[in-house]
């Protein structure tokens, strides 16, 4: 698409089995603001739920003329997972104003879509909907879960090519989505840029742990114990961001915030399952004192091993702070610890 | 008489369909559709208790914080735990900024595009509503969101991130600020008082919050030209259009109450039908004669109500519950909240022409005047260094509800727990009374009395007044069926 820059590229937002949490996101973006971003970009929003004047009647005929090839698609994004429950059937969600499941009507239009984008968990994996048993039968685009699949098959390609590139997230932050469309109209973005699970690398390459404030106490092992607590949550209080893939506390949210930034644990949105992590969210599950999840990429004696030296190592100011909610202990001045 | 199926309609929250009877160029009964399932009931069943923070934000991407506060308050009526004031006063900032935030999303992006239609273009004032409120494109758009997004800094410091923050707790918040961040927060509501006195309203909040009658709102239109602020335009449309005239429903109102310090609200809970009452929230029920889900011999208090759904029921047409306050509708929102809170103006409005698309939206933006002063209060009051969160343990056996007010209505969440676990967690929400189906009675829900008697113009499909009827209660339809 990097050679039809003077070409305006159209973009369709569908909205199936979510909350619509990623729109509101989106509608955040900040320098510049998400019409002004688009607009730089000549991405044309063809219909968005939240922001078109076309209702109704209107709607059904656009949809319609992309369904006959009237009218050329080249964003599909979808928001919110696939729901293909009662007994597979999608009734659901049936599109309202048609007799028609959301589903046919998804499936239809990824067929006919240059660039099939899945925006936010639910879209990708199934997401928070498929959870507590999955009572719609919700799945992903091409994941349901971790597992390959989902409603358009692993060996879906849209016209340009490439799977279907999952902006996971629970929401996503608004930039994950403004920079990944700003990439495919540039025509920057291959294969290559998405990870195992299809999400953009420019985000799921780094660790929510990057950037974390609360860093010096987890290198310390000095641990958070109740909800306001300044200490690492790693431990006691099922942080995941050793684990997860995002870039949440390098990018920051909404001015200058993160979950962790917030005051309470990293649950792994960005991950397929992350809904149903075999524990309470805000509990580490741990075997013999040992939290079972350890940092991606760490052996575990080695982190055994460390943690422990470490947690000898802790400086009183760590300590005491960490259980804290405001830091009570400043650090000293060099040359004059006890 | 003939039949007609408006849908989807767009700039809701979420998925809505409407089944209408049209005689005569007037709507004469309506159904109202919620075309989307997905169970979160059922999700929760079986849990542990503080799960639940994690889901009930997901249910709903606008009113996330909403559903957030009344799932705390509802775990911490479970454990008898209190928040300190910096935890009340902060959840307070929280769930404010949210409200308001779709308050004015609901007045740029949602209602107002509707009259940049090309149906109105003969109108006199529609060159200036085109170039101010068209959708996407109108000069309001890109300014309304950059104030939105501004205005929601707030969140990054008091609650990490929105929507689906986990900073709210039964015990207060996580994130306790300090003295730097309070000034922060200040001058984030000072960015955003600007954008209000110079743009939504053309004068200041505390003019706004004064006008205590409909002739001195009157008055108070008069002294400026109408494209001088978008409160002044939306009035001159509104007189042009009748808007007073249109959407008028049962003219019963509830608040559940809202933005507590020291157990003392600042909008108050009751009910308003020409006169103040108290609510009894052991009145609440849910008939579910009209809807997919497995029957019941009759309406249940919400500690006891079952969603199962099935498509097996012949009078059924939606997936929405029908809840009942004494077997009676009442209308939620802002315009509920203001009237039933006492404010002169609203009660005025009310008296003389009911519950109807001007009036709502008036109740709206008086609101946001309201609620941001009183969130310049809750910030000077904010002691750092003192606790924000307490914390308690969980009975192994218990119940509790949250009964809070979301930006469009009463919001509240019963949950049961038994051997530590969720046993039964009932949900409703504002939209699920505004846009209930009929119940046993065959009484239609509130915007279903509404839509009767909107006129339909010569050739219209999707009829303008019902997309302006349907659009003044500002309905989420994710957070009506969860």
């Amino acid at each position: 698409m990097g050679s039809s820059e003077h070409q305006q590229l159209n973009l369709l937002w569908l909205q199936s089995g979510g909350c619509g949490g990623c729109s509101m996101s989106l509608l955040s973006a900040e320098s510049p603001d998400l019409f002004t971003c688009l607009k730089g970009a000549g991405i044309k929003l063809l219909w968005h739920p939240s922001l078109s004047e076309e209702s109704g009647t209107d709607l059904v005929g656009l949809l319609q003329s992309i369904a006959d090839g009237d009218l050329r698609l080249d964003f599909l994004c979808l928001e919110g997972s696939v729901i293909q429950g009662p007994n597979g059937s999608g009734l659901f969600h049936r599109l309202a104003g048609s007799d028609r499941p959301m589903r046919d009507w998804i499936r239809r239009l990824c067929g006919l879509a240059h660039h099939v984008v899945a925006v936010g968990s639910c879209a990708a994996f199934g997401g928070i909907t498929s959870g507590g048993g999955n009572p719609s039968e919700a799945c992903g685009l091409q994941f349901d879960n971790a597992e390959v699949g989902g409603l358009l098959g692993a060996d879906f390609r849209s016209r340009h090519g490439l799977p279907v590139i999952n902006i996971a997230g629970c929401p996503t932050h608004p930039n994950w989505v403004t920079e990944t469309l700003l990439q495919i109209a540039m025509g920057d973005l291959q294969q290559g840029d998405l990870d195992e699970f299809g999400r953009p690398r420019s985000y799921a390459d780094h660790l929510v742990h990057h950037g974390c404030p609360r860093n010096e106490f987890y290198e310390f092992k000095a641990s958070a114990e109740k909800p306001s607590d300044l200490g690492c949550m790693m431990e006691h209080m099922g942080c995941l961001g050793t684990q997860a893939r995002a870039d949440c506390n390098t990018r920051l949210w909404n001015g200058e915030g993160s979950c962790l930034r917030g005051g309470y644990a990293c649950i792994n949105c960005t991950a397929p399952g992350f809904e149903e992590p075999g524990h309470r969210f805000a509990e580490t599950p741990k075997v013999a004192g040992i939290p079972i999840g350890l940092p991606i990429d760490m052996p575990k004696a080695w982190f055994v091993a460390l943690a422990s030296l470490s947690k000898a190592a802790t400086p009183v100011r760590l300590k005491e702070n960490a259980t804290a909610d405001h830091v009570r202990v400043a650090p000293g001045n060099k040359g004059r610890e006890k | 008489m003939s039949r007609r199926v408006v849908g989807p309609f767009n700039r809701v929250e979420g998925d809505l369909e409407v089944q209408l009877e049209i005689e005569d160029d007037r709507v004469t009964g309506a159904q109202v559709v919620s075309p989307l399932y997905r169970g979160f009931e059922q999700m929760l069943h079986g849990r542990d208790p503080f799960d639940a923070l994690v889901y009930v934000p997901r249910i709903c991407g606008i009113c996330s914080v909403s559903q957030s506060v009344a799932a705390a308050q509802a775990i911490a009526a479970l454990q008898g735990v209190a928040s300190p004031p910096n935890g009340e006063l902060a959840r307070n900032l929280i769930l404010a900024n949210e409200n308001v935030a779709d308050h004015l999303t609901h007045f740029y992006l949602f209602f107002m595009p509707d009259f940049a239609r090309e149906i109105y273009c003969a109108e006199p004032w529609y060159a200036a509503a085109y170039r101010r409120f068209k959708a996407v494109e109108g000069s309001a758009a890109s300014e309304a969101l950059q104030a939105r997004a501004g205005f929601l800094h707030l969140m990054g410091l008091l609650a990490g991130k929105w929507p689906h923050s986990l900073a709210l707790q039964p015990g207060g918040t996580t994130r306790a600020i300090e003295a730097q961040e309070k000034a922060r927060i200040r001058s984030i509501l000072f960015a955003f008082r600007q954008f209000l006195e110079r743009r939504l309203f053309g004068d200041a909040l505390e003019n706004v919050m004064a006008l205590d009658s409909e002739q001195a709102l009157a008055t108070w239109r008069e002294q400026a030209a109408p494209e001088s602020s978008d409160f002044r335009q939306f009035l001159q449309i509104a007189d042009a259009l009748e808007l007073a005239k249109l959407g008028r429903a049962a003219d019963r109102f509830m608040s559940y109450g809202v933005y507590p310090i020291e157990a003392r609200p600042l909008f108050r809970q009751g009910v308003w039908d020409g006169a103040f009452g108290e609510l009894d929230p052991t009145c609440i029920a849910e008939d579910i004669s009209h809807a997919w889900l497995h029957q019941q011999n009759g309406p249940r208090h919400p500690f006891e109500g079952v969603t199962q759904p099935s498509l097996e029921v012949p009078d059924a047409y939606t997936w929405c519950k029908a809840p009942r306050l004494d077997g009676r509708v009442m209308e939620v929102g802002a315009l509920a909240r203001q009237v039933v809170d006492g404010h002169p103006l609203v009660r005025d409005l009310v008296a003389h022409s009911g519950g109807n698309v001007r009036n709502r939206v008036i109740a709206r933006l008086l609101e946001i005047a309201r609620v941001v002063v009183a969130m310049e209060h809750w910030v000077q009051a904010l002691r750092p260094k003192e606790a924000f969160c307490s914390h308690a343990p969980m009975p192994e056996e218990a119940q509790g509800c949250g009964m809070i007010e979301a930006a469009r209505g009463s919001l509240g969440h019963w949950i049961r727990v038994k051997h530590g676990r969720i046993l039964n967690y009932q949900i409703i929400a504002p939209t699920t009374w505004n846009f209930s189906p009929r119940d046993a009675q065959g009484v239609p829900g509130a915007l279903e009395q509404a839509l009767v008697g909107a006129p339909v113009r010569a050739g219209e499909v999707d009829p303008v007044a019902v997309q302006h009827i349907v659009r003044s209660f500002d309905p989420c339809m994710v957070c009506t069926v969860h």
